[in-house]
């Protein structure tokens, strides 16, 4: 039998759990004497902590312990860099207590261990803390004076500056006949789980094994980290993936909890479990976006884009941790998005603010650059005179030009080329779905008291991360096959998506797949996870692998009880059968077993184009979606509902950051948005009339599947597109957004300096 | 303090404290772990069960207000086996990714489907915007509660 089941829209085996209340989340768990903790967090932004008494807290009913910095022997240990470890970054990374220095709102300082939560968070008050407070450093402009330092020892706030090169930029700009230089703005966001963050630690101490749930994305990389922290061999801690409710990028980087719990756990010998309320997850889980760029575009005469060049000054909070340098390196390696610009010069800066760290949020760096270069285009093709598509489908790269080098980073020697695509052919279909030569004449009119404008944003998505990802197949006891992943779910549908391509690569009905288990440490050899749009490229392609190897292990298994050459011999639904029409069942050969990896230095390049047709209301500020289409290239679609799904799901976020999030401060680096009263996500009311369309014109050539990353494109270019068509729609205001978020009052202050600008 | 109510058709009995919430009274002494915690204070919607019919956020209400209630959470109205029409719908319109904010948009789109099972793709949206999604953006969500609408009409939906 054939089948093709990659491909089909299926509905979702993880539902059947979840739709009844079924899931397990980490605090469904409950253990026998279990402890909560409750973390100590910094109210001060930048200060030298003076004294420090926990002996009331410590006397407290239902207090167990507490535990600070004192209790870690040779110091709290460091969280390393998991990307980009560049010894540059070693003397800003975080402590995982606070111990000389506070350097954010909301930095842990000390763990209280309770006989319940409540009980924790009543002793919290009795902790007598002095912090010396010292100049806030609030924003990069503050951090780049360099008067007040967040480490003294290293004489900057700047950690690393990113540059990007392609051929001559400079030597482009001095023959350009056009250039335009602007000053762009994007918000401060955070990839917010609606499921706070949690860890369950248990120390089996006459076993010395340590098992830790709540693990998730990452949790190979996060055990060898915890390894090394708390002086344990890899094979003594067990990571237990649990259901996950979300990761965007956020959840499952090691943060100081992912140290601080398990090391309670051993410290008291009793469980400890940790869940993070609203509050702290928005002060403690990684922020990301906030960036200023100061860039220049150059371009001839007909549009053609000769040159980009600039800085980029991106806010990366208090520590360098775990991934937090990706977005600062994707801004200025991909600020040139899906076009063709031969000639790059741009530089990224990390300035170290007293904010809480940034690490990647889905479509790092990516959906800054996009905003950024959107508007530089649409700016562009006005003083030019040139239609603004006209200018796009001019630049855009062609297949032809396909693998197209884009330009290297240094200090990393970041090198890229775009894998496959035809980004033209997804701006113009785009364009069709869309309707945009029939809407063009609506744009800047005004109709029952909004103004209508049309905004239009092309994108690129990276995928696929490198090295390595693992898979496994196995023989159940009742001839069933088992799936086991090195990858992760954090709720994007793995165990459907795996089941399929299981299914298709041992041509068996899927019911056969009995479970596809993920994530935990202990079903593979290694592991890497769920983020950059990986796990269905990469762990797919580990799983086709692994199917080859399992059939040779069955064949090897099977021949000598059929007689036959394990070259003839084939599975056959639940049987092994050989040439001659004899048969075993599979039920025989429980516990056949094989593993496959698969290894991969190259990245997937999905691609498409955004376009939206909003109504603005001038009066309150209000933005309307009257039609949105985006059009992704995915180059092979295992699961087009699931699919959907991210497209329209990352859309709604990007929507969110093009219009209503942003994580504030205050000039003394007091945190503003510590409730979601004040960090506005979108809901159901926002953001209506979405469409997607998923193309597979342009396989990618670089894994078995065919398969691209698209976990990101819906996020990536909403910024750019929302920001375009408030531009379109607000002509006559002479509108021009240069900072995200658009938020109404933000609307009202560009009608209100139009008006204004009109009047005089 | 002892409080005496009804879950899910059975009758319980818990001694709370004062200030202990709902939802975590469900969670973490009845074990009804179907109903997720997200923010604490009323934004989010994923703690939404019903309360003598209506959608109420069980992280804004105590324990000991439920007195004497005849409380549903997400577990009640699934049947042993099998998918609700409603829980089908969600699963056909892949309505649900990580699922930790389902447990709430199912409690509240029943309310609304019990008493208004006529009701349009604006005022599905309407209701469900005390409901945070991170995962869908909705999209499918709506579409998946206009679905179910007919299982309503024709007397009950569970």
């Amino acid at each position: 039998m054939k089948n093709t089941y990659i491909g089909t829209p299926m509905e979702r085996r993880e539902d059947l759990r979840l739709l009844r209340g079924r899931g397990e989340y980490v605090d469904d768990l409950h253990l026998d004497g279990l402890l909560y903790a409750v973390i100590l967090r910094s109210q001060v932004a930048h200060g030298r902590i003076r004294a420090f008494d926990t002996a009331e807290a410590r006397k407290r009913p239902g207090v167990h312990a507490v535990i600070t910095a004192k209790d870690m022997p040779g110091g709290p240990p460091i969280i390393p860099m998991r990307l980009q470890p560049l010894p540059q970054f070693k003397p800003y990374e975080q402590p995982v207590l606070a111990h000389d220095k506070v350097r954010y709102v909301g930095e842990p300082l000390a763990v209280v261990l309770a006989e319940s939560v409540a009980a924790g968070e009543d002793a919290l008050e009795a902790i007598a803390l002095d912090i010396e407070a010292l100049p806030a450093v609030a924003d990069c402009a503050v951090a780049a004076a360099n008067a007040s330092l967040l480490f003294e020892a290293t004489g900057s706030n700047r950690s690393l500056v990113f540059e990007a090169r392609k051929g001559d930029a400079d030597a482009a700009f001095r023959t350009a006949p056009y250039r335009r230089r602007e000053r762009l703005r994007t918000g401060r966001h955070y990839g917010l789980t609606l499921e706070p963050r949690g860890v369950l630690a248990q120390w089996d101490a006459a076993r010395g094994r340590l098992t830790v749930s709540g693990a998730a994305k990452v949790p190979f990389f996060n055990r060898r980290i915890l390894a090394q922290q708390i002086g344990l061999p890899v094979e003594a801690i067990a990571m237990i993936e649990n259901d996950v409710g979300g990761g965007y990028g956020a959840r499952g980087e090691f943060y100081p909890e992912d140290f601080l719990i398990p090391f309670a756990a051993r410290h008291v010998n009793r469980p400890v479990k940790w869940i993070e309320d609203r509050r702290e997850n928005l002060m403690a889980m990684n922020h990301a976006r906030e960036a200023e760029a100061d860039i220049e575009i150059a371009c001839d005469r007909d549009g053609a884009i000769l040159a980009l060049r600039g800085d980029i000054h991106v806010d990366m909070g208090a520590y360098m941790r775990t991934n937090g340098a990706v977005g600062a390196r994707n801004v200025c390696q991909f600020l040139a998005g899906p076009y063709r610009v031969p000639h790059v010069k741009v530089d990224s800066h990390l300035w170290m603010t007293n904010k809480t760290p940034v690490g990647t949020y889905r479509g790092p760096g990516r959906f800054e650059a996009n905003f950024f270069l959107e508007r530089l285009i649409e700016l562009a093709a006005a003083d030019l005179g040139i239609d603004r598509i006209a200018m796009r489908r001019r630049n855009l790269v062609s297949a032809a030009e396909q693998p197209y080098p884009i330009a290297t980073v240094q200090p990393t020697d970041a090198k890229d080329q775009y894998d496959s695509g035809d980004y033209r052919a997804a701006l113009e279909r785009c364009l069709k779905e869309f309707g945009w030569d029939e809407k063009q004449k609506l744009s800047g009119r005004l109709i029952d008291g909004k103004y209508h404008g049309l905004g239009i944003s092309c994108f690129i998505e990276g995928g696929a991360a490198g090295p390595k990802e693992t898979a496994r197949l196995a023989v159940n006891d009742d001839g069933t096959i088992s799936v086991y992943l090195g990858t992760t779910s954090v709720g994007q549908g793995v165990e459907t998506i795996f089941a399929q391509i299981a299914a298709d690569a041992l041509e068996i009905p899927i019911e056969r797949i009995r479970h596809v288990h993920h994530g935990s440490t202990h079903y593979v050899s290694d592991g890497y996870g769920a983020y950059h749009s990986r796990s269905t490229v990469m762990g797919g392609s580990a799983l086709l692998e692994a199917a080859t190897n399992f059939q040779a292990a069955l064949r090897e298994a099977a021949a000598p009880k059929l007689g036959c050459d394990a070259a003839a011999v084939r599975l056959d639904v639940d049987k092994v059968a050989g040439p001659d029409g004899r048969s075993l069942p599979l039920a025989d050969f429980a516990g056949v077993s094989a593993e496959g990896a698969f290894l991969n230095h190259r990245h997937t390049y999905s691609y498409g184009a955004h376009a939206a047709h909003i109504a603005v209301d001038p009066k309150l500020g209000n933005i309307e979606i009257i039609d949105y289409v985006v059009v992704q290239d995915v180059g092979r679609a295992v699961n087009p509902l699931t699919l959907r799904g991210q497209v329209i799901g990352s859309l709604v976020q990007g929507l969110g950051g093009a219009c209503l999030e942003h994580l504030q401060y205050d000039e003394q680096g007091q945190f503003l948005t510590g409730s979601l009263a004040d960090y506005l996500l979108p809901t159901a009311t926002d953001f209506p009339n979405l469409r997607c369309i998923v193309t597979e014109d342009h396989p990618s050539p670089i894994n078995p599947l065919g398969a691209k990353g698209a976990g990101e494109g819906g996020i990536i270019a909403a910024g750019g597109a929302i920001a375009n068509a408030v531009a379109d729609a607000l002509r006559d205001f002479g509108a021009q957004p240069r900072a995200l978020p658009l938020t109404p009052s933000a609307i009202w202050h560009l009608v209100q300096a139009g008006a204004r600008k009109a009047a005089e | 303090m002892p409080v005496k109510f009804e879950v899910n058709g059975k009758p319980v009995e818990v001694t709370v404290e004062p200030r202990l919430t709902l939802a975590d009274c469900l969670r973490h002494h009845l074990g009804l772990t179907g109903t997720h915690v997200g923010c604490e204070h009323g934004v989010c919607g994923a703690c939404t069960v019903l309360v003598d019919g209506a959608a109420v956020r069980a992280c804004l209400m105590l324990a000991v207000q439920a007195e004497g209630s005849k409380v549903v959470t997400v577990e009640g109205l699934s049947k042993d086996e099998g998918l609700t029409p409603l829980q089908a719908s969600f699963r056909k319109h892949h309505a649900l990714q990580c699922g930790f904010c389902t447990p709430g948009m199912i409690t509240t789109a029943h309310a609304l489907l019990s008493e208004e099972p006529d009701c349009d793709a604006n005022r599905v949206r309407e209701v469900l915007s005390g409901n945070i999604c991170r995962c869908t953006g909705y999209v499918s969500i709506v579409e998946a509660v206009l679905d179910a609408r007919a299982a309503y009409k024709n007397g009950g939906g569970r």
